[in-house]
């Protein structure tokens, strides 16, 4: 349990320790997504939104095509290097605590786009990724389980995990490792 | 075919070829000074719908071949034109004043493959950032040589060899 | 024919109180990455210049790197919206370039699969049109008979998108036993469906204030520019590869075409209702004619497809419901494609975007890009 710095008497931890349950609560279930599609991942997180999957019994009933108002950003779709740094800016404007989902395989590796001179390998290059969903594209209920996983995490007391992006040196180290 | 012929008699010198693909489409090489005069000609016959601009690289013959694929909607016809210029001056006149089709056609000819189109008004990159160096579809494109995109102060690309400036 | 002036605010040093607007690559009425510069006066909207490479995925040059059959793959992904389309047009390239003949059962197949596909690129076009407008109801029941269509292609194919489905010569898998009844319920359904949206639509002020006589294209500016699909028939171009150019089952198989006049943004929608009901007549004469038979041609299957290695050249166009859809196969009878030039409708109608915007308001900007069907993927490849 990671330790708390509130109060020095029992009583107030366990105070203070609720409020943050509470608060991580109702942060995970209110999660408000950016409206960020860029290809046919987008489509399929559409569809994650409509009446058969239904994304809005998760929290996340409306997405805000700003993101000052929004705290989660699930890239959808195939980053290439021209929008890299718009992708930058955009999660620069969103405020803290912010979450990324990287939906689909082409923000997780580049997907099928290995051998491309205008694809970037994968969107935790450019931001950090809090969780990564598989497919191409992944089914809505897949993203569906990828926004689960990351209210459970940020419910959890550890906190969550979030990887920080790795530099080419170390990439190649560890490819040679 | 009959529509080879009247082009034909429009401009005689500037066709090189006339025959057909291997699928019957009409075909008709033309050397590239003529290209706007034919297929002005081409539009006064009734070809008004400019479907294609193709660019081939051939580095083995040092050209690139351009292929203009047009269609007749009234007669239901079809008629390829193709020019070819050298792959080290890939120069060739606009037909965009005659289908404003070819505007972003050539504009992607131009930034994909290197062919300077003369007489379009507004030629520059439309896919890939401006600063961009080299042509991809060219067959001799350096893959292993990656260029990273960032942004400038104004919003605008920056592009660089540098892995460490941009992504 | 007047010469065509780009778009510079040089050209008009006068102006110099307009505004310069970024409808940036990310923004909930562009559908995909889509950059819109707009020069405003005021509220008009003066000059446009769209930049587009947003979402440039380099498919071209992987042809050249890619074996003929794996490039079917690539081809789901260019248009994400009409996955079969894309294949349909390479396929009938390597067909015609490699002497292939495809089965008839498979032709009648691939059109029922074509037309399901129109049919739910147009309520997915119909669903974001009412949501950029303002009809946020248009999403719910555009998506939710696509998910039954979805359905049922993905127990043809095995998945929602990116099916994967077309080979040379034939098809990947034949009918499942329920697909007859399955698929004919669903007509039934999506056409009482298209008669209560498009009837909740067009009964609604707003919709029809904010479309009709918004964004017009006439005929010639249509041809002129390369606008195929609904768009160009909107604005009275009586064109349909489908029967005009038949390919697949189309040339025995009986339907009208939609055309309109008018050329605005409500006449586009229309054309598009129109074509869903003419879709789901094409289906059911579909599978009332299905002949028995394989699905692909002895000695190509699975593996053999590998060892199709064209040599030539072909021009196959397809009709998207975007428009048309080219694919020029050169081949040079090796392992890979020597070149593969994708004729993109979008990136073609697009070009006439900022024409039609000209002197409009900017709310109007919305719904002359919503009604032109841009899918980024298609532009950009």
């Amino acid at each position: 349990m990671a330790p708390l710095n509130h109060a020095k008497d029992g009583l107030g931890s366990i105070v203070m320790t609720t409020v943050e349950d509470f608060l991580r609560w109702g942060r995970s279930n209110s999660l408000w997504p950016l409206t960020f599609g860029l290809a046919c991942c987008a489509i399929e997180m559409m569809s994650a939104q409509d009446s058969d999957y239904d994304m809005a019994r998760f929290g996340s009933e409306i997405f805000r095509p700003t993101p000052r108002q929004a705290d989660l950003m699930i890239v959808a779709g195939t980053v290439c290097k021209r929008m890299a740094p718009r992708i930058k800016t955009l999660f620069e404007q969103m405020a803290e605590p912010r979450y990324v989902i990287a939906m689909g395989a082409c923000t997780i590796n580049g997907g099928p786009y290995q051998y491309t001179y205008s694809v970037v390998h994968g969107v935790d290059k450019i931001i950090p990724v809090d969780v990564h969903v598989p497919g191409c594209p992944p089914t809505p209920e897949a993203l569906l389980q990828g926004l689960i996983k990351l209210q459970r995490a940020i419910r959890s007391r550890e906190g969550r995990p979030r990887p920080v992006p790795f530099s080419p040196a170390e990439l190649s180290e560890a490819s040679r490792s | 075919m009959s529509i080879l012929t009247d082009l034909q008699e429009r401009s005689p010198a500037g066709v090189l070829q006339v025959g057909a693909l291997d699928d019957g489409k009409p075909l008709m090489r033309v050397a590239p000074q003529a290209l706007p005069q034919i297929a002005g000609a081409a539009k006064e016959l009734g070809f008004a719908h400019l479907a294609c601009i193709t660019g081939v690289d051939y580095p083995d013959e040092h050209e690139i071949e351009v292929i203009y694929n047009l269609y007749n909607y009234d007669q239901r016809e079809n008629l390829v034109l193709k020019a070819r210029t050298s792959r080290d001056e890939a120069r060739l006149p606009s037909v965009s004043g005659v289908w404003r089709a070819a505007l972003f056609l050539e504009r992607e000819t131009y930034d994909l493959l290197g062919v300077r189109f003369e007489g379009h008004p507004d030629l520059k990159r439309i896919l890939l950032p401006e600063p961009w160096v080299g042509h991809p579809l060219r067959k001799d494109y350096e893959m292993n040589r990656q260029q990273f995109v960032s942004k400038g102060p104004q919003g605008e690309d920056v592009v660089s060899f540098d892995p460490q400036e941009g992504w | 024919m007047a010469a065509y002036q780009p778009y510079t605010l040089e050209a008009h040093p006068e102006q110099s109180d307009w505004i310069t607007l970024n409808m940036g690559p990310q923004h909930p009425s562009t559908h995909g990455v889509l950059r819109l510069i707009l020069q405003l006066d005021g509220e008009m909207v003066r000059q446009v210049e769209p930049v587009i490479g947003y979402l440039h995925r380099s498919m071209e040059k992987m042809a050249e790197n890619v074996r003929y059959p794996h490039f079917i793959i690539e081809c789901d992904r260019a248009d994400y919206m009409a996955n079969y389309h894309y294949e349909a047009a390479y396929v009938r390239a390597v067909e015609e370039v490699a002497g292939i003949a495809p089965t008839p059962r498979a032709q009648f197949i691939r059109t029922i699969c074509l037309e399901f596909d129109r049919i739910q690129s147009h309520l997915v076009w119909l669903g974001t049109y009412g949501l950029d407008l303002g009809a946020l109801n248009a999403f719910w029941y555009g998506f939710r008979e696509r998910e039954k269509i979805l359905d049922l292609l993905q127990e043809l194919t095995g998945v929602r998108m990116h099916p994967n489905y077309f080979r040379f010569g034939g098809i990947k898998a034949d009918l499942t036993p329920d697909f007859e009844r399955k698929a004919l319920a669903l007509c039934d359904l999506v056409e009482r469906k298209a008669d209560e949206y498009e009837d909740f639509l067009s009964r609604s002020d707003t919709f029809v204030m904010r479309t009709q006589g918004v964004g017009p294209m006439p005929r010639e500016m249509a041809i002129d520019w390369g606008v195929t699909g609904p768009n160009a028939r909107a604005s009275g171009l009586d064109f349909d590869l489908r029967r005009d150019e038949p390919y697949f089952a189309y040339g025995e198989l009986d339907f009208e075409v939609p055309v309109r006049t008018e050329g605005d943004c409500y006449a586009r929608y229309v054309v598009r209702m129109e074509e869903v009901r003419q879709s789901v007549r094409l289906i059911r004469q579909a599978l009332d004619q299905l002949p028995q038979g394989p699905i692909i041609p002895a000695g190509l299957e699975k593996g053999y497809q590998f060892l199709v290695h064209p040599t030539g050249e072909h021009y196959a166009h397809v009709e998207e419901p975007r428009g048309e859809i080219g694919i020029y196969l050169v081949g040079d009878g090796s392992t890979f494609p020597y070149r593969v030039k994708m004729r993109s409708p979008c990136f073609q109608n697009l070009s006439v975007l900022p024409e039609l915007m000209r002197d409009c308001l900017i709310a109007d900007c919305v719904a002359i890009n919503g009604s032109l069907d841009l899918v980024m993927g298609c532009v950009d490849r």
